[in-house]
């Protein structure tokens, strides 16, 4: 079976984790590294898709800036979201090539690892039809948005553990008027280690790749 | 021509959106290099060329959205190697500008046409055809240092840098060349001076746009107007003006009452003081009053909570607080949310009446038109009163007239009954 790394980078800076992403994902065009899943925890930011629209910002750069959250125009699918403290953001990067190329099936398969792994953790989760991420009882718990080069994806998932919520409320999450949740509002106890560790071995389920932790 | 096709993305994918080209007919590309994005569910791919050439036509602008193996553009593989040669050395014509939404046809391998081919300045790299093109350099007049005198992208950089620091920039002047019939070239065209200006939209400016048309889109808006009497909210007001300027250091509007009048109808009629969702209606237990503000290049609608908890001098502080803040942009988050009605006040700009745009999801805002004095017939006299057309312009859906307008006779009634002090 095929390997993967799964690299728990902590916090780290939108800016900085998209140059790293960058690196890999030309490292693993080149065939240089096995497949990757990032893991990071970004200070507050909004970040806005490539196809999002702006009026999805619910507040204008001032507030912004009184508020601390920094903003990003980038280059993944979707429209607008948070990402701050307390959110375990996910970034696989995976070589669709020898996987399936198939970049649908790739969506639904990240949703199976963050159902599977919430599962684990004893919060029950699905999918929406048309509405891409994973919800618990209408909210959405987590958002994915997906970028890919030469059939290699970046971006990735961000799965609200102890996500301060209020933060959303400068957005239109994904441009859609829905709630959203995290696993400590569920009454969820686990850490943040366990989350991590846990969408360590969905991912190797999901995709069939052994697991390798790197630094 | 090679054909560039929408590619299947998945097996379940039977269409893709062309959100963007990363190449304009007429640049040149590898193969393998990324030629257009596609987006389809939450997954945006860049999609590269399958072939080295020029791109030529393209068939599927922006935003479009087609079927899998849709040809999207075509690729003229020989590209630039064609035209060169047959164009005589210094023939120096500008490259033509390249139109970005109408494709060009197909045969025009237009942006080699002005460039001088390989055997005249040795090898070149795309990188620096490219910046050439960009900028609309003449590659004949910078001097290569790079192997074989061959032009670098230092060169490159090496020449706009000293071209924009000339005194006067040097036109591409395209000198008066023959042709093969031996007429003389047009004459470059005058730099005539632009007839519009473009600028991007602020961020809050694109909101606001995003909003009204959105509101427009989702709200049944009609507009009721009602005459109401003044003339007791201008006397308690002028009489109470002055002390309230020197006791409290602002001045009293008439805001204030219109917006005590306000909060004392919403509690009477509660639907007005309600949201829509879904085939839902949500009535708000709280009253909060949003206030548009004017400010440069846009405009906010801080919220006054719980406004009928507040006599006409609390709401007066709020106003002009509130205000203020806005204009110095030091509102909170939380002070321009949660509005559950909203006032506008026209009115201090002379303005009648107006058909205001409802802040949504509120279903109705009141628009209050200037207060003056007006000649107006009672008990058949003809007698000088202050008046404000003052409308409500309410969401259809969810208000039917004449509930709008017993809300109006409402405030109304509060507005020319006034007998609450001021101080």
């Amino acid at each position: 079976m095929p390997s993967f790394e799964l690299r728990d980078l902590g916090g780290m800076g939108y800016s900085e984790a998209f140059a790293l992403q960058q690196e890999l994902v030309e490292k693993r065009q080149q065939g240089l590294i096995p497949d990757q899943l990032l893991i990071v925890e970004h200070p507050h930011v909004i970040t806005l898709g490539r196809n999002g629209r702006v009026e999805n910002l619910l507040a204008g750069p001032e507030v912004l800036r009184r508020a601390g959250i920094s903003f990003h125009h980038t280059d993944r699918g979707g429209d607008i979201t948070y990402h701050g403290p307390g959110q375990v953001v996910g970034y696989p990067i995976v070589d669709l090539r020898e996987w399936r190329r198939d970049v649908a099936a790739y969506v639904r398969s990240v949703e199976q690892v963050l159902i599977g792994a919430l599962a684990e953790l004893g919060i029950r989760a699905e999918r929406m039809a048309g509405a891409t991420g994973v919800w618990v009882d209408g909210k959405k718990i987590a958002a994915i948005g997906v970028h890919i080069s030469r059939w290699v994806t970046s971006h990735g998932f961000a799965l609200n553990h102890a996500t301060d919520l209020s933060y959303f409320q400068y957005i239109v999450p994904c441009g859609l008027s829905r709630p959203v949740t995290s696993m400590a509002e569920l009454g969820c106890r686990a850490g943040r280690g366990e989350v991590v560790a846990s969408l360590g071995r969905n991912f190797s389920r999901v995709f069939g790749r052994d697991m390798e932790m790197a630094a | 021509m090679i054909d560039v096709v929408m590619p299947q993305m998945g097996e379940s994918i039977v269409e893709g959106t062309l959100t963007k080209w990363l190449k304009k007919p007429g640049d040149r590309i590898e193969r393998d290099e990324p030629l257009f994005e596609i987006s389809t569910d939450k997954v945006d791919t860049e999609i590269p060329s399958p072939s080295a050439g020029v791109l030529g036509e393209v068939l599927v602008e922006e935003g479009r959205t087609v079927a899998i193996n849709t040809v999207v553009a075509r690729i003229d593989e020989k590209g630039e190697g064609a035209a060169p040669s047959q164009k005589p050395a210094g023939a120096a014509t500008p490259p033509p500008p390249i139109p970005s939404s109408p494709p060009l046809p197909a045969a025009a391998p237009a942006p080699a046409a002005g460039e001088p081919s390989e055997e005249e300045l040795g090898p070149l790299s795309p990188l620096v055809r490219k910046m050439a093109r960009e900028h609309n350099l003449e590659l004949r007049q910078i001097k290569g240092t790079g192997a074989g005198g061959r032009i670098t992208k230092q060169d490159v950089e090496a020449y706009m840098a000293a071209q924009a620091a000339a005194p006067v920039p040097p036109s591409p002047a395209p000198s008066v060349h023959p042709t093969a019939h031996g007429e003389a070239a047009p004459p470059p065209p005058r730099v005539e001076a632009p007839k519009a200006r473009v600028e991007p939209m602020s961020i809050m400016r694109s909101r606001i746009a995003e909003h009204m048309v959105l509101s427009k889109r989702t709200s049944a808006h009609v507009t009721t107007v009602h005459r109401i009497d003044m003339t007791s909210v201008a006397r308690i007001r002028q009489r109470s003006k002055e002390e309230v300027k020197a006791r409290y250091g602002y001045s009293l509007t008439f805001l204030p009452f219109f917006t005590r009048a306000a909060a004392e109808a919403l509690r009477a009629f509660p639907i007005v003081n309600a949201s829509i969702e879904g085939n839902n209606i949500i009535y708000h237990n709280e009253i909060n009053i949003g206030i548009a503000v004017a400010l440069e290049g846009g405009l906010i609608v801080p919220v006054i909570r719980r406004a009928d908890e507040l006599n006409v001098l609390g709401l007066q502080r709020a106003i002009v607080d509130l205000a203020a803040r806005a204009r110095s942009r030091q509102l909170k988050p939380e002070e321009v949310h949660g509005g559950t009605f909203s006032v506008t006040n026209f009115g201090s700009n002379g303005s009648l009446f107006g058909t205001p745009v409802i802040s949504q999801p509120q279903v109705a805002i009141l628009g209050v038109g200037v207060v003056e004095k007006a000649p107006v017939v009672m008990d058949d006299a003809i007698a000088i009163r202050h008046v404000s057309l003052t409308g409500l312009t309410f969401d259809h859906r969810l208000i039917d007239g004449a509930l709008a307008d017993e809300f109006m006779q409402k405030i109304k009634s509060v507005l020319e009954n006034w007998s609450e002090q001021v101080l």
